[in-house]
């Protein structure tokens, strides 16, 4: 065999590896969560909302709802906040200053989750228990925290989509005598629209796969909230609380529990991928 | 009666809006920095980073959990780098867009969305108790591994690509093979950006809490094997803040883990710049 076959070949196993671990990642999630889903039915273990595994009860509905309602809560205040940034930096700011705004906002990316989660606690949670009631911990605080943390992904995303339109339409637009806003408002989102979307879905994924922020500032309470300011547990919390001392029965539900993350997040990324293509 | 609002009108409305939005989100983003170095900054004395954390980290330093940092995150380095640049030399040099790529591609892109509370529930239960590695550096490095390892593929297939098609010609009108074009051709002009990839991973390790929670575990004590258990900058700050250990010190952790994290991303940011700027 030449060299040069051998390289492609050692190249290809390489690639195959990277790969395979997202295969072992599934498979072993999937063979260790789904006995357990089985066994309780799925009915019962994504509609009961009783969890309580020491004695055999494993029912994650409170748990969905809450993931839901807090990354919905997550969406409310980042997609607008998130989109009017983009739309600033792409079509009103000078290009100077958005060389210098978007690496900024990217950059923040990087701060760990567990640091938005502290300043959750230490600010945030006061300032709910005080003025609003409750607990403090709760559904909004979760909201909150998580919007601000998804604004990069949805900012930067936007951007991309915003400045890949050209620049024919805008000069067609403003040349039909509409204005600039009119013009963003009526042939530049739209012709961005699909790059928008897939930044909100990605946003939406981070917000429901985020975990340490979440448990710090959630109040973590396994129950169906009443309202925004009730505690709430999310999938992704029940797994980081309980998975320290989980054994046997109760650790294969966690795993279901994950089971149920993983195709929520899968069904997000694949939806991504496939309108960006669309595209 | 509803009136249109003049476009002049409307125009000015709409954009006063998004300017205060993007002012809001700005001064958060501000607050959260100046916040966290206002009350972390004083903390951060050479006796903070060089002495080991004494009673649960309510006293001493940190010196243990920056040494357990360095070592999982050097350990999944060394394990990912060579997977990731792997995969990105296969997708962009040996092969033609086709069905082989569109899998490869599209599971870089999945696991780069798997939530880190999965790699973490995975690494437990396959590294920690399957595999009997315990809570250790290895099993927190392996996983890590696992987590980087598509910001590795992504970045260094761009770099890669981003080397102009005219130097791979020439290379092999000199009579160059494919693999000598690319070990002294192709990766030298994209190292720079391959850099930015293993710097972001860098990056993404520090921050990461969920993952190591569970594999490399919470022992204090100075980790000096594979197979010692080592509680990170991250996950130290976590518990201190969490448990209402000491808040002067978990403003101190955390002072120093994002302000190392922002200027490794401000790094990795500016090389990929001059990268793409060089071949552009």
């Amino acid at each position: 065999m030449d060299q040069g076959k051998f390289v492609e070949r050692v190249l290809f196993l390489l690639a195959l590896s990277s790969i395979s671990s997202l295969v072992v990642i599934t498979v072993f999630i999937f063979l260790e969560g789904l006995p357990l889903i089985f066994q309780t039915g799925l009915k019962d273990f994504i509609f009961s909302s009783h969890w309580a595994p020491t004695k055999g009860h494993f029912g994650i509905g409170a748990m969905i709802v809450s993931s839901l309602l807090v990354t919905i809560g997550a969406m409310v205040l980042g997609v607008p906040l998130g989109l009017a940034c983009a739309i600033v930096l792409a079509e009103f700011s000078s290009a100077r200053l958005r060389a210098f705004l978007k690496p900024t906002l990217e950059l923040l990316a990087g701060i760990p989750s567990v640091v938005y989660g502290f300043l959750g606690v230490i600010w945030l949670v006061p300032l709910i228990r005080n003025y609003l009631g409750g607990p403090g911990l709760s559904l909004l605080a979760a909201a909150v925290i998580l919007g601000i943390m998804i604004l990069p992904t949805i900012v930067s995303i936007s951007i991309d989509a915003l400045t890949a339109v050209p620049d024919i339409y805008r000069d067609g637009s403003i040349a039909l005598g509409a204005t600039e806003w009119q013009t963003v408002r009526r042939v530049v989102l739209p012709a961005a629209s699909s790059g928008i979307i897939t930044a909100v879905i990605l946003g939406m994924g981070r917000a429901v796969g985020e975990t340490m922020a979440v448990i710090m500032v959630a109040g973590n309470a396994i129950k169906l909230p009443a309202s925004i300011l009730d505690p709430v547990r999310t999938l992704t919390s029940n797994i980081a609380l309980e998975l320290g001392y989980a054994a046997g029965r109760h650790r294969e539900a966690l795993f279901a529990t994950g089971i149920v993350l993983f195709i929520i997040i899968m069904i997000l990324n694949l939806s991504a991928t496939l309108i960006t293509r669309r595209r | 009666m509803s009136r249109r609002l003049h476009p002049r009108v409307s125009q000015a409305a709409a954009k006063t809006l998004l300017w205060a939005l993007t002012g809001l989100t700005l001064l958060i983003l501000i607050f959260i920095i100046v916040n966290i170095s206002i009350k972390g900054l004083p903390q951060m004395t050479l006796g903070f980073l060089f002495q080991d954390p004494q009673d649960m980290g309510r006293h001493g330093g940190i010196f243990s959990t920056i040494i357990a940092t360095v070592y999982v995150t050097l350990l999944a380095i060394i394990l990912a780098s060579p997977l990731g640049v792997g995969t990105a030399i296969y997708l962009t040099e040996y092969t033609r867009e086709g069905w082989a790529t569109r899998i490869i591609r599209f599971g870089a892109e999945c696991l780069a969305g798997v939530p880190s509370i999965i790699l973490g529930l995975f690494g437990f239960v396959l590294f920690v108790m399957k595999l009997g590695f315990g809570w250790s550096i290895l099993s927190g490095g392996l996983t890590l591994a696992i987590m980087v390892l598509p910001i590795i593929i992504r970045t260094s297939e761009e770099a890669i690509k981003a080397v102009p098609q005219e130097y791979r010609e020439v290379c092999f009108s000199l009579g160059l093979s494919q693999w000598q074009t690319i070990t002294r051709i192709v990766l030298p002009s994209a190292l720079p950006g391959i850099t930015t990839g293993i710097m972001l991973s860098v990056g993404r390790s520090l921050g990461e809490t969920a993952v190591l929670l569970f594999t490399a575990g919470s022992a204090l004590r100075m980790p000096t094997t594979l197979f010692d258990s080592g509680r990170t900058m991250a996950v130290h700050f976590y518990i201190l803040a969490r448990e209402g250990i000491s808040m002067s010190n978990a403003y101190g952790t955390a002072a120093i883990l994002m302000i190392s994290i922002l200027l490794i991303n401000l790094a990795a940011y500016t090389l990929m710049q001059r990268l793409l700027k060089r071949y552009s």
